[in-house]
């Protein structure tokens, strides 16, 4: 190959508006965005994956009640069920068999599928409670710490983001300071700092009462430690789109500071925190399992993706299954939302990024 | 520039006593109930909840009580709840474990995210493009932890091979080969996170430097095509790296590996939080969260040094 035949020109965005020309009339950047995301197949197909996830983890309580008869945290030691005919023991008693062979006692049935009817369909663990009801549970349980401090990160972010870009001045300072205090701190320790903390006694403060087992503990310190790092990017756009004239043309209209940041600033901020928001999730999501593994997150018998991993580490040589498939599930739900928010940033800022499909 | 120096490290000083006091705040204010019951533990007599107290000052204003408990942190004395052992000596005693293990990982995903990166964006949209996408979008995907887990099982615990060390740590000074065996595992397991993140970051750095006019100027003078890529489009694209590596290896260093050091028994100072975390023990926690963040401040300090040597647009004057 000789050096001639690199080509430094890829998808430049001039190309890209070529490409467009024909439609760019008289269509909303809304609308352009969802054209290019519409194309883009694979980001639909993993968000197609991440609902079905979800779907499933919603089911949880059908799935309780029809299919495996049995809840999240109930233990069923020294019990059986009935497969092919024959009783099998949920948790192995251990001992010598009948041709003095020695079996090791407390491990837990494996993935049976479909054959125990529906029961222990993915394997029971070391309590003798069934894998696939605290699977869809816990997948319950950390999508909902997942989303929700994703939900309460992006909300105040947008908020500080909005007062300090637009007031600048003294708000300005005291919010980036605030941002940078919280930066300082390494992520994941202040997240365990606090999650232990408040799992001690809860939070009984100012008039808010959350008790030590609440799933609010994990959502909220999640949401507090990862506020900069949204909060710092939307800032700074804010504080170049305050420069602009539409802006000024508002002030000159006589528009409040309220409206103007909430009709004006936010619509324009708009696409950079979808963005953010898929992504944060599926960052959440990780650092939910990570926090919950240490034992700082969603406590115990409360079940969720990270303390199933961390139940089935010390087991990982007699029952595997107990580690490995939440860590799947973990890896499809955040790699869905990780190619979605890619592909949901490439559809709303092609300029931003050379696109590869075309 | 030294104004700006001091300037830095002053504002770094403060950052410091501002998340010490945080800390402070998060440990001894947070939980509620009384503070000297907690630290005496479950099998306290009334005289060691007395003892506590009056060490701590617990009933002195709280200013007071934040100096005694940062005098104690400071001078040695801050001994952990349930173990009573001291928290500076065990986390002095984890810093070689924890230093071996984020120093090898930083070379292997600093070369490696370079590598993928300058290969993804020079073979953009081909596929080998794609694939490097693909893993490094799974890379990122998946938790730190469980990925140990997995390498462990596979590789250690003979599913389906054992040739590598199950865990643990062995001082390089013992015996360097068992040394570096033993964290094999762990520095590509903490490096495969970043790696994907790093290539992710660089080639989308490269594909915008390539179309910045002077990288046009540079092809339009008639240099040559791997003269244009290193001197002009690479140099510029790894400065936004350099920031990222500086904070990032603050942060390993710092305990973030707590889950890498946590799953392969490598008894480090991340570990050593870890340990805490599970006895619900704060003094510990407390101690390794401000050698952290110490770590974090210097390092953010460098690195704006750092990013002011190599790119003088944003110099200080």
């Amino acid at each position: 190959m000789t050096e001639s035949t690199h080509d430094f020109t890829l998808d430049t965005a001039a190309a890209l508006a070529d490409d467009e020309e024909g439609a760019i009339e008289g269509k909303s950047p809304w609308y352009l965005a969802w054209r290019r995301l519409r194309r883009n197949y694979v980001a639909l197909a993993f968000l197609l994956l991440f609902f079905v996830i979800l779907a499933a983890c919603l089911c949880a309580p059908l799935y309780k009640d029809h299919v495996a008869h049995t809840g999240p945290n109930t233990g069923h030691l020294g019990e059986s069920f009935t497969r092919d005919g024959k009783q099998v023991l949920i948790v192995s008693k251990g001992g010598f068999g009948p041709n003095g062979e020695f079996t090791a006692g407390g491990i837990p049935v494996g993935p049976q599928l479909w054959h125990a009817g529906g029961r222990y369909v993915l394997g029971a663990d070391n309590q003798g409670r069934d894998v696939a009801v605290r699977l869809l549970y816990g997948g319950l349980n950390s999508l909902a710490v997942g989303i929700g401090s994703a939900i309460i990160c992006t909300f105040f972010a947008i908020v500080f983001a909005l007062l300090a870009g637009f007031y600048g001045g003294a708000t300005d300072w005291i919010i980036s300071r605030f941002f940078d205090l919280i930066w300082a701190f390494p992520v994941l320790l202040l997240a365990i700092a606090l999650g232990t903390a408040l799992s001690i006694n809860g939070f009984h403060h100012f008039g808010i009462n959350i008790n030590s087992g609440s799933l609010w503990i994990p959502t909220l310190v999640i949401s507090y430690v990862l506020i900069p790092y949204i909060g710092r990017p939307l800032r700074g756009q804010i504080l170049s789109l305050r420069e602009k004239e539409f802006i000024e043309a508002a002030t000159a209209q006589g528009a409040s500071p309220w409206r103007t940041m909430f009709s004006e600033l936010l619509p324009n901020i708009a696409s950079s925190v979808l963005v953010f928001f898929t992504l944060i999730i599926a960052n959440n999501i990780l650092t939910e399992a990570g926090l919950s593994f240490l034992g700082a997150g969603v406590q115990p018998p409360s079940p969720s993706w990270g303390t199933m991993i961390a139940d089935g580490q010390s087991r990982i040589a007699t029952a595997p299954w107990l580690a490995i498939i939440p860590g799947i599930l973990i890896v499809l739900t955040v790699l869905s939302l990780n190619v979605f928010g890619d592909g949901l940033r490439d559809a709303l800022d092609p300029r931003a990024k050379v696109r590869m499909e075309r | 520039m030294i104004t700006f120096l001091v300037r830095r490290l002053a504002g770094a000083v403060l950052v410091l006593i501002a998340v010490s006091f945080i800390t402070y705040l998060i440990f001894v204010k947070i939980p509620g109930g009384d503070p000297a019951f907690r630290i005496a533990g479950r099998t306290a007599t009334a005289q060691n909840i007395e003892d506590i107290r009056q060490k701590l000052r617990l009933d002195d204003p709280f200013y007071q009580q934040y100096w005694a408990m940062m005098k104690s942190l400071f001078n040695g004395t801050l001994v952990s709840y349930s173990s009573q052992l001291n928290v500076v000596d065990q986390i002095k005693s984890g810093i070689p474990a924890t230093f071996s293990l984020c120093i090898g990982a930083a070379i292997i995903w600093l070369f490696f995210g370079v590598l993928v990166g300058i290969i993804s964006a020079v073979t953009a949209g081909r596929w080998s493009d794609r694939v490097i996408t693909v893993l490094a979008l799974i890379g990122i995907s998946m938790p730190v932890f469980w990925l140990g887990l997995m390498t462990r099982y596979a590789f250690a615990q003979g599913h389906p091979f054992a040739f590598m060390p199950d865990g643990g740590y062995v001082p390089l000074t013992t015996n360097p080969w068992q040394w570096f065996t033993h964290l094999l595992m762990p520095w590509w397991v903490l490096a495969i996170l970043f790696i994907g993140f790093y290539g992710r970051v660089l080639r989308s750095n490269i594909l915008d430097t390539i179309n910045e006019d002077y990288v046009r100027t540079a092809k339009a003078k008639g240099l040559p095509y791997k003269r244009v890529m290193v001197k002009h489009v690479l140099r510029n694209s790894l400065i936004p790296i350099v920031t990222l590596f500086g904070l990032d290896f603050a942060a390993v260093i710092g305990g973030s590996a707590i889950l890498t050091e946590t799953v392969f028994d490598l008894k480090g100072v991340g570990w050593y939080a870890a340990q805490a975390v599970q006895d619900l023990d704060l003094p510990p926690i407390m101690g390794v969260t401000i050698y952290a963040t110490f770590f974090i401040v210097l390092f953010s300090v460098v690195v704006d040094l750092l990013y002011a040597y190599l790119d003088p647009r944003i110099r200080p004057t």
